[in-house]
């Protein structure tokens, strides 16, 4: 995004608002502080965004929960601690599930799989998709449009499927190899590394499209001609000089590109293909509460908890990315 | 000439991913003969592959593979042995082609009024209620929303049937199922479209002309606020039947969706492969036809 562009948003954004006098003289304010950069900007515009905001610190506390969890739980993933199918009480909060393992810490342990899944995952789309879309718009001509052409074409293909093809059939052959290259206990990590490596591998499109894009705006600006002169070179230019402008727009997608990547996985993992057992992820916990679906009891809490933690999490990445982009590009807000 | 040109490049690109499919599939460790009830001795073995060319180099049974698609023919199953791969895709694909395509009505029939709705009312409660649930829509994954559609209407309320696709009640809740989440996407794109269209320079003009909201909404602005959602219809078809196996999973439903992952499990070949094609096909003529679509309703559009 270049700064001129916001700048001028920013001006009519103040215009609209007179009529609110408190708005507008927050947004003067904002305009008159020659110190302010475009993040710190946009960080003044999302903290006014409440679902935004409040996403931000659910996320965080859940990211907290997850990483202290072993501390604070007084039961073990895959202990057994009790009968099975326990309704939530005082003591399992979300009941027990087939195996008498508490819902609860089984939750958690899925959502710390969940959570890597998305966040690696989203990283490797990011580390293709911004060197793909930057070396074709950097670059531009004729490889632009066909490394484009590419990206439209993947566009149009069942991502998915491959995927699924992909683990399946590379699942035994990547197991045997590891076990020999790093051992057993990274061996039983292979599904996890293919849905990293798969999910990432066909997230990366709309990431390559808007660097590319971005890049192509920025490429024949003066402060680019100018490194150019002072004799710097294409990967110095592109690293220093454009991709710094780029950042923002790409943690913006980001933060929606980890949500999809997440709801892929426990697609995956609800059909068996991804996690699998004794690890968990929210797909595959619901996978196994759907499991026990029968008409005479209904165990409601195998699925609502699992289920519910994950849309609620989603929802909140969802608004997160949403406020993200309003902050960054004001254009939408009256 | 521009759509001759992108039709004739669909053919190396066939070419490519059956290649690649067929290449990934005799890469993995296994045959499709290898979980046999009685373990096969080495002759038998050597024999049923035989037979089926399993033994021959693989660029000689890919062009072996090659020859019999050009006549239509997929080549026989190598699990559902005393089946041809086109006889068992013939049977599921209208299944899940249906199921597909009334989940797409649904997204659009419900996302397009949705989305301008929303526009219409924006920054008012209403605007905000329904976009929250759109939000929601699009964050809640369809095996959790087929369990609890099912809960209520089946076995609740008791309205529809649990599963199976046999009667056309039986097929409410799979295609809301599928379709809800794409409703919800189509809904939030309609809705920013259409409120950049109408805050666009000729919708201005149409105002001071004194036309009315409707005349504005409906003959004016619709035309062009509907085209993101005409170019995501492409990649949405193909959700749509690639996320139709979750689906026809939940509901037991008898499309080709349950046969890919099986039978890339049991490494049957010529199914997965067949399978793998014919999604590419299906969604690459689908996108075909959204280009053109996309020329007739927005007359700016220039094909080179």
């Amino acid at each position: 995004m270049s700064d001129e562009k916001v700048e001028s948003q920013e001006l009519s954004v103040e215009r609209k608002g007179t009529h609110a006098p408190a708005a507008a003289s927050q947004l003067s304010t904002l305009n008159f502080q020659p110190g302010l950069s475009p993040g710190q900007r946009a960080w003044r515009r999302f903290r006014r965004n409440v679902p935004a905001f409040a996403s931000l610190i659910f996320l965080s506390t859940l990211l907290l929960l997850v990483l202290l969890w072993p501390w604070i739980s007084p039961y073990a993933p895959d202990a057994i601690i009790g009968e099975q199918f326990l309704p939530p009480s005082a003591e399992h909060w979300f009941g027990t599930d087939v195996h008498g393992r508490d819902l609860l810490t089984r939750v958690v342990y899925g959502a710390q799989v969940s959570l890597l899944v998305g966040i690696v995952g989203a990283g490797v789309a990011l580390v293709i998709g911004v060197t793909w879309g930057a070396v074709a718009g950097y670059i531009g001509g004729r490889l632009d449009g066909a490394m484009m052409r590419f990206v439209d074409v993947l566009y149009s293909l069942p991502s998915i499927i491959f995927v699924i093809v992909l683990i399946t059939t590379l699942n035994e052959l990547a197991k045997g190899w590891l076990a020999r290259m790093a051992g057993p206990k990274l061996a039983a990590a292979t599904p996890l590394l293919f849905l990293f490596v798969g999910l990432g591998a066909v997230s990366w499109l709309t990431m390559a499209r808007i660097v590319r894009g971005q890049v192509l705006t920025l490429r024949h600006r003066a402060f680019v001609d100018a490194s150019r002169s002072l004799g710097a070179g294409h990967v110095r230019i592109l690293w220093q000089h454009i991709l710094p402008n780029v950042w923002g727009i790409v943690i913006v997608y980001l933060t929606l590109t980890v949500p999809s990547i997440i709801l892929y996985e426990s697609f995956l993992s609800y059909l068996g293909l991804g996690i699998q057992p004794p690890m968990a992820s929210w797909g595959s916990l619901v996978a196994e509460g759907a499991g026990q679906l029968n008409p005479i009891r209904i165990y409601w809490w195998l699925i609502a908890f699992p289920a519910g933690t994950l849309v609620v999490t989603l929802l909140a990445m969802n608004f997160l990315g949403d406020g993200l982009r309003d902050a960054w590009d004001p254009k939408g807000l009256e | 000439m521009f759509f001759l040109k992108r039709l004739l490049f669909l053919v190396p690109l066939l070419l490519i991913i059956s290649f690649a499919a067929f290449a990934l599939m005799h890469a993995a460790p296994g045959g499709p003969f290898d979980s046999e009830r009685a373990p096969a001795t080495p002759e038998i073995k050597r024999a049923i592959e035989e037979k089926y060319h399993l033994d021959e180099p693989l660029l000689k049974q890919y062009a072996r593979w090659l020859g019999g698609m050009v006549r239509g023919d997929f080549g026989p199953s190598l699990k559902h042995r005393s089946h041809d791969v086109g006889d068992l895709i013939a049977q599921g694909l209208p299944v899940s082609i249906s199921l597909g395509l009334l989940a797409f009505a649904v997204a659009i029939g419900l996302g397009v009024p949705w989305g301008i709705f929303m526009a219409v009312r924006r920054g008012q409660w209403s605007d905000y209620a329904w976009g929250f649930i759109s939000l929601l829509m699009v964050c809640i994954p369809g095996f959790v929303i087929g369990p609890v559609l099912v809960m209520i209407f089946a076995v609740q309320l008791q309205w529809l049937p649990v599963a199976l696709w046999d009667s056309p009640r039986h097929i409410v809740l799979p295609t809301f199922t599928l379709g809800l989440f794409f409703a919800g996407k189509v809904a939030r794109l309609m809705r920013e479209s259409m409120t950049t269209t109408l805050q666009s320079d000729f919708i201005t003009a149409a105002r001071a002309k004194g036309l009315s909201d409707s005349a504005i909404i409906f003959k004016h602005s619709l035309r062009i606020a509907i085209l993101p959602v005409i170019s995501y219809a492409g990649p949405m078809l193909a959700d749509l039947l690639t996320g139709s196996f979750v689906v026809e999973n939940i509901f037991q439903i008898p499309g080709i969706g349950v046969f890919l992952v099986n039978s890339s499990l049991n490494r049957d070949y010529t199914m997965v492969v067949g399978l793998v094609v014919l999604y590419a096909v299906l969604l690459l003529i689908l996108n075909f036809l959204v280009d053109i679509s996309y020329g007739l309703l927005d007359r700016r559009v220039k094909y080179e």
